[in-house]
């Protein structure tokens, strides 16, 4: 059967009793927990818990940067600039850990600028109209231009602190977790309690549902938008800290195209692209069915990695018909 | 039954737009426990009235006082936190959020910063307890019916402590039941001591519940009664400043020659046309130069039909005929191909381009049909545009004038002018008089008699009973999704016997057809 039959079915059968608004973050885990149970069946080495930490320690820096993600598209808008801000934080550390600045420094430094530059476009976007896929493709461009003049190679670290949060090992019984891995746990926790449990978190969803209501409602429109942008930015910069734990380096074309995948996950854990409806908890299913489906062609060895891509473009189009046949869809404005 | 004090008074007010002139030296007064009424034709400046007094506009002149002290507030933020409310006619509330949160966002009961979820629900539950509202206050708003949306919108205004409540045509799409819900509601908070503002169009309700009355006319003020000393054709008189007799010389229309138009060629013929879960078969005859009525309640299935007649939903069983030979109508396009026009009950999210021009909007279904490669000459378009403005008295009556600066019975006569331009053969009006005001109706109305004069065939679905009887040949009633019956409009037939096969009553049995 497929999701949209699934969807259809799950929807007719038991739309009185499943809450409709968590059940795309229900298909989400149930799509992830088939997946799971396809490697768990196909391969003997998949049962090992250690999968499932390699899942998260391999896209840890992914989860943080949708979850970023998640707050914009929530309001309904999208940021296309978080893959070169990654690439650009990561790139930005590199530099001043060979020019010889104290880590404690460089942290503070990268983690200012994605913030910065976020609040800057969520800025362009509020005070001048502008559509926010061009103000972040413009902020994509010139992030990721700044990469490149800062160096045209990649550069590598041999800080000391990096290194040691790199290769740090948090052992769980046989098992082991990274440093970003805790990083990542912590910032989707402090991200759901931020929607769920705070103003501004209920104002986003507020602002997604209708942005002229919540406006007459009273709501700082204006406000909670530059906060999205600028979260999604320090999400980003996080993000490009946790890439250069991860590969111990800063290169100016790392990280290409990571948006994409940051949408796509967001999608796939069930957040409506026009905004109103998501959960972070459904973000994080969704970078974690990426994940497995990464997995699951590696421990094949004969797929071309390129299936990954094609695997989430079907996924992509399944959660977009079930999100249409779920009936979340925007009522249109007046023309008044 | 007033204090002598008002609680806030709008002095002198004017406003200018580029090009108009919205509001002149307009003043109101509201009073504590006192329902005021603001009445007025569309354009008359009532919904810039509005946002002036909650900052959504500045004015230009004038001066607004809050228990004597002059305020000018910035926005509806600051203007609720004064105790100005406003709950407006389309409701304003999130979808996506639940009954409780709707009343509560921005405003949450919060420990160290952190929403209290269980708190806020009980709240939400006492506040709409509080105006007789059961309901799952965890429940998704957009799930609730329009009427119960409107109520959690006045529950939300009148938490904040409201002094000044502002309904902004709250009653426009509710039916009689929910309409009298809101009253009771009205009632009561007005019996708290809050100042009411209530905008309408029905002037029955108007009567029933308002205790003084300002009358605006083309932005300026014509003046403010307590309501005993207005009667009602005064009130209408005031409003559209002419003596009202073009509804009394358009019941001249009526007992129309029923027998002479159902001699003529049908344009379209329906039988047993109908689709499943939407409406059951119905057989229909529409001829030229005849207006055929369509009765019946909100959702009995009138508009599902005249949706099977353009093509805008498929009939899954039956036969439409256009000039006696049977065709299959895919869409609106192959409808409007078969000279269908349909002006649908939504006009102002189906259709009109905002930004555009009152011009542009006008050509738009006209370039359409005869394609984008060949252009409406320009000097057409002005002279058409122009014939169209002055026949429906669009106002103001400036063709560059972009679409969203008029009011709503202005849009509506624009979406109107649209489709006459390309001069169907079958007309078909889906509620064109809701929702504005009494000289507009009587335009409308009049227009249409002409049309039908002129051999168009016109299908008038319509709530009001009185225009459907002023108007039609012949009146076909739904109910429960099937069309019950057909009445001639002849001498005999009045409003009553109408509602009485609406209601279901005994007439529905003694054939289909009095002749």
């Amino acid at each position: 059967m497929s999701t949209s039959q699934l969807a259809e079915r799950l929807n007719r059968t038991t739309r009185w009793r499943l809450p409709r608004r968590q059940l795309p973050v229900l298909v989400s885990l149930a799509l992830l927990l088939v997946m799971y149970g396809i490697g768990v069946s196909q391969y003997q080495a998949f049962s090992n818990i250690q999968v499932v930490f390699n899942v998260f320690i391999d896209n840890g820096f992914l989860l943080v940067v949708a979850v970023g993600m998640t707050f914009v598209i929530l309001t309904g808008g999208i940021d296309l600039s978080v893959g070169s801000v990654v690439a650009m934080t990561a790139m930005v550390s590199a530099a001043l850990l060979r020019d010889g600045l104290p880590p404690a420094l460089v942290l503070l430094i990268a983690l200012l600028i994605g913030p910065t530059l976020g609040f800057v476009m969520g800025c362009i976007i509020h005070f001048f109209e502008i559509q926010p896929f061009i103000v972040t493709l413009a902020g994509m461009f010139f992030a990721r231009g700044l990469c490149t003049w800062i160096s045209s190679s990649s550069i590598p670290i041999t800080d000391g602190f990096w290194t040691s949060a790199a290769q740090e090992r948090i052992r769980i019984g046989d098992n082991f977790l990274t440093v970003g891995v805790l990083i990542t746990v912590v910032v989707v926790a402090v991200a759901a309690y931020t929607l769920a449990y705070t103003r501004l978190g209920r104002n986003v969803y507020a602002i997604g549902g209708n942005p002229q209501s919540a406006l007459l409602m009273g709501l700082p429109v204006g406000r909670t938008r530059i906060a999205v942008y600028t979260i999604s930015g320090l999400c980003s910069a996080i993000g490009g800290i946790l890439l250069s734990f991860y590969t111990l380096s800063g290169a100016p074309l790392i990280a290409v195209g990571m948006e994409l995948d940051a949408i796509a996950a967001v999608v796939i854990g069930g957040t409506l692209l026009t905004g109103g409806a998501g959960y972070v908890l459904g973000t994080m299913l969704g970078v974690l069915v990426l994940g497995v489906i990464q997995t699951l062609i590696t421990f094949d060895g004969t797929l071309n990695s390129w299936w990954t891509k094609i695997v989430i473009g079907g996924l992509l189009f399944a959660f977009i018909v079930l999100q249409r046949l779920l009936g979340f869809r925007k009522k249109s404005f007046s023309t008044r | 039954m007033s204090d002598p004090n008002p609680v806030l008074t709008m002095t002198a007010i004017s406003k200018f737009f580029p090009g108009v002139r919205a509001l002149d030296g307009v003043d109101l007064r509201l009073f504590p426990g006192e329902v005021h009424a603001l009445m007025g034709e569309n354009g008359a400046g009532k919904s810039t009235l509005i946002k002036v007094l909650t900052g959504v506009y500045g004015h230009d002149a004038g001066s607004i006082t809050l228990d004597g002290e002059p305020v000018a507030f910035s926005g509806p933020m600051q203007a609720t936190e004064a105790g100005v409310s406003t709950v407006y006619q389309e409701v304003n509330l999130c979808p996506n959020l639940s009954v409780a949160e709707n009343i509560f966002i921005g405003r949450q009961p919060r420990r160290l910063g952190a929403v209290r979820w269980r708190d806020m629900r009980r709240r939400a539950s006492a506040v709409l307890a509080r105006l007789n509202l059961d309901l799952d206050v965890g429940e998704l708003l957009g799930s609730q019916s329009l009427a119960v949306q409107q109520m959690v919108a006045i529950a939300r205004a009148v938490d904040v402590q409201a002094r000044v409540l502002i309904l902004d045509e709250p009653t426009s799409s509710l039916d009689a039941d929910e309409v009298k819900q809101l009253m009771r509601i009205m009632r009561q908070l007005r019996d708290e001591g809050i100042a009411i503002v209530f905008v309408t169009h029905f002037l029955d309700q108007v009567y029933e519940i308002a205790d003084r009355i300002t009358v605006l006319r083309n932005g300026r003020l014509v003046g403010e009664y307590p309501t005993a000393e207005l009667p009602q054709l005064a009130l209408v008189e005031k409003m559209i400043g002419k003596e009202l007799d073009a509804l009394e010389r358009l019941d001249e229309a009526a007992g129309r020659d029923l027998a002479a138009v159902e001699a003529g060629t049908p344009v379209v013929e329906a039988t047993d046309l109908g689709k499943s879960g939407s409406v059951e078969p119905f057989s229909l005859t529409i001829h030229r130069g005849e207006v055929v009525g369509m009765a019946g309640l909100l959702g009995s299935g009138r508009t599902e039909a005249a949706r099977l007649f353009f093509g805008a939903d498929r009939a899954d069983r039956g036969q439409l005929a256009v000039d006696g030979r049977p065709v299959t109508i895919r869409g609106p396009v192959a409808a409007i191909e078969h000279d269908i026009a349909f002006c649908s009950e939504n006009r102002r999210t189906e259709g009109l381009v905002g930004e555009l021009s009152v011009r542009e909007n006008i050509i738009l279904a006209l370039q359409a049909a005869r394609g984008w490669l060949r252009p409406v000459p320009r000097r057409r378009q002005d002279e058409l545009v122009r014939r169209y403005i002055d026949a429906l008295s669009i106002r103001p009556n400036d063709p560059e004038m972009p679409v969203r600066n008029l009011s709503g019975g202005n849009q509506q006569k624009v979406v109107l002018a649209r489709w006459l331009i390309t001069e169907p053969r079958l007309l078909i009006l889906d509620e064109p008089t809701r929702g504005i005001d009494v000289g507009a109706k009587a335009e409308i109305q009049r227009l249409v008699v002409q049309l039908s004069d002129g051999g168009m065939a016109v299908l008038f679905i319509s709530a009001e009973l009185d225009e459907v009887l002023r108007l039609s040949h012949k009146v076909a009633v739904m109910r429960d999704r099937q069309l019950v019956t057909e009445l001639a409009n002849d001498d005999d037939l009045d409003a009553d016997r109408v509602m009485r096969v609406i209601a279901g009553g005994a007439e529905q049995k003694d054939g289909t057809r009095h002749e």
